[in-house]
């Protein structure tokens, strides 16, 4: 039953009395999806964090959420539905956004400032963004060989129409330095030990300088879930969700590259291996680079995988597509092993950041099972590979990923 | 170092609390298991070593072990940690 279903059967039960939390939904299988490391099989169970719906709960502490892919039956996922993602189990349980304030200072600003939440609403011009947060390692589950790491199937990101100010609009009432290199960001959420390094991030100049990049205090036209970077957070439109500080408290232009552990020793991939336009250039090594832009890639949403359809029935297969910012220009369908391919339907274009979604239809024609893959392809050309470019840390998996439906 | 570990325990008790209910995860039983559950679920939920099973051979047991001390600073003993890395690679290792 829907929630709200089930609330308006509570509803018009007067004076229905409420103990403990609602659990309409707590029944829910986990529905995983195949290709996993068995033991995520045996530990996987849907989990209800406060503001949520069930979601896939891989770990508890920090929590780390998967979406259903029920979440994907709409380009803009729903609030309560967005996956969770944290590194480091020191979370504030709550935040009161009358006290939080955000400082904007570092050794590259003219002039340091707080602001309040008011003062980013109303201070500002307020733009909203449709786009994609997708966590660096979705998918990290379906690498081959498996690595280790949160084992995130399809659901480590979403999509949402984010709305707040732009960070350069902030940046220019500090009055950032000529010479600064990149902007440090850092969140009210930390690690558990002093001895561990907070989870601070930095982005380039020119990333941070984009008219997309912005402060979100709106998420879907709502208050952003806390689990989600309450009161608010960071916005980097094309480029994977570690740079998506939430709970922002800090920006902080800096005249040096930062050297935090969680831009010299995590999220890099071996520089070179990826198709990418916007590279970090100032936190590049010979070796290896850090992640930036999400790959092109797609989501078959149905059918399920081992559906069931009678021969001549029609199959209406739908799904989603996105990129790092350039645009969808097609999405492909094969019904028969990749040996062909026919162009799928684009749904509305909600700006190149965001999902795209798409549908294709055919008749079921068996004779036992039918395998559907989708390719996608982006305005630059990049296309969805079919053989995994295998990383260590199992990032920008975008490998085409087929559902086979049973024919009876 | 004594500071440290009473440092954990507060953390490990009072932490869940934020988050209500943090189920338990049930280890298998064999020698070295008090010692993972100690050492580990002061900063993180146990539900991550199931999880990760069973793909990391003893080296890559070895590896996620000494990166735990190495970049995210746990104060875990050189003895606790070579416990620890058995007990992994024995019931969480690749078969």
């Amino acid at each position: 039953m829907l929630r709200r279903q089930f609330l308006q059967a509570l509803g018009s039960a007067a004076a229905f009395p409420v103990f403990g939390p609602l659990r309409a939904e707590g029944a829910e299988a986990v529905n995983l999806t195949y290709g996993l490391p068995a033991g995520a099989y045996g530990v996987a169970q849907m989990g209800t964090l406060p503001g949520k719906r069930p979601l896939i709960e891989w770990t508890a502490r920090p929590p780390n959420y998967e979406a259903p892919l029920s979440a994907f039956a709409t380009p803009f996922t729903p609030n309560d539905l967005f996956f969770v993602r944290y590194h480091l189990a020191g979370i504030p349980p709550q935040i009161d956004v009358q006290q939080w304030q955000i400082a904007i200072g570092g050794g590259g600003v003219a002039t340091p400032l707080q602001l309040g939440f008011q003062d980013l609403q109303r201070g500002f011009e307020q733009v909203e963004v449709p786009a994609v947060c997708q966590c660096s390692g979705s998918r990290r589950g379906l690498s081959d060989p498996h690595v280790p790491g949160v084992q995130w199937g399809v659901g480590a990101m979403g999509c949402a129409r984010w709305r707040g100010p732009r960070v350069k609009d902030i940046l220019a009432k500090a009055g950032i330095k000529p010479g600064a290199v990149e902007v440090v960001f850092n969140g009210a959420d930390g690690p558990v030990l002093t001895t561990t390094p907070d989870f601070v991030k930095s982005l380039p100049i020119a990333k941070v300088m984009d008219e997309n990049t912005i402060v979100a205090l709106e998420m879907n036209g709502e208050p952003l879930p806390h689990f989600n970077g309450y009161p608010a957070r960071l916005i980097v439109p094309g480029w994977t969700g570690t740079y998506w500080m939430k709970h922002l408290i800090s920006i902080e232009p800096v005249m040096k590259p930062f050297d935090g552990f969680w831009m010299k020793a995590a999220y890099r991939i071996p520089t070179g291996m990826f198709p990418t336009v916007q590279i970090f250039a100032t936190q590049q090594n010979e070796m290896t680079t850090p992640i930036t832009e999400m790959v092109v890639n797609s989501l078959i949403t149905l059918p399920a995988e081992g559906a069931r359809f009678r021969i001549g029935e029609p199959v209406t297969v739908t799904g989603l597509a996105w990129d790092g910012g350039y645009g969808i220009r097609s999405v492909v369908v094969s019904i028969d092993n990749g040996a062909s391919w026919r162009e799928a339907m684009l749904g509305e274009d909600s700006g190149r950041y965001a999902f795209r979604t798409w549908a294709y239809r055919f008749t079921a024609a068996g004779p036992a099972s039918q395998t559907i893959r989708a390719k996608a392809t982006n305005r630059l050309g990049e296309s969805q590979v079919e053989t995994l470019i295998f990383n260590g840390a199992g990032y920008h998996n975008n490998v085409v990923r087929p559902t086979t439906i049973v024919i009876a | 170092m004594k500071n440290l570990w009473t440092l954990i325990l507060v953390l490990a008790i009072s932490a869940p609390a934020a988050f209500a209910a943090e189920r338990v995860v049930a280890l298998k039983n064999a020698p070295g298991k008090d010692t993972v559950e100690a050492m580990c679920s002061g900063c993180h939920s146990l539900d991550y070593i199931p999880l990760n099973s069973p793909f990391l051979d003893q080296q890559g047991w070895t590896a996620e072990v000494n990166k735990m001390i190495n970049a995210y600073g746990a104060p875990i003993p050189q003895a606790d940690a070579a416990k620890a890395i058995a007990y992994l690679a024995a019931n969480y290792g690749k078969p």
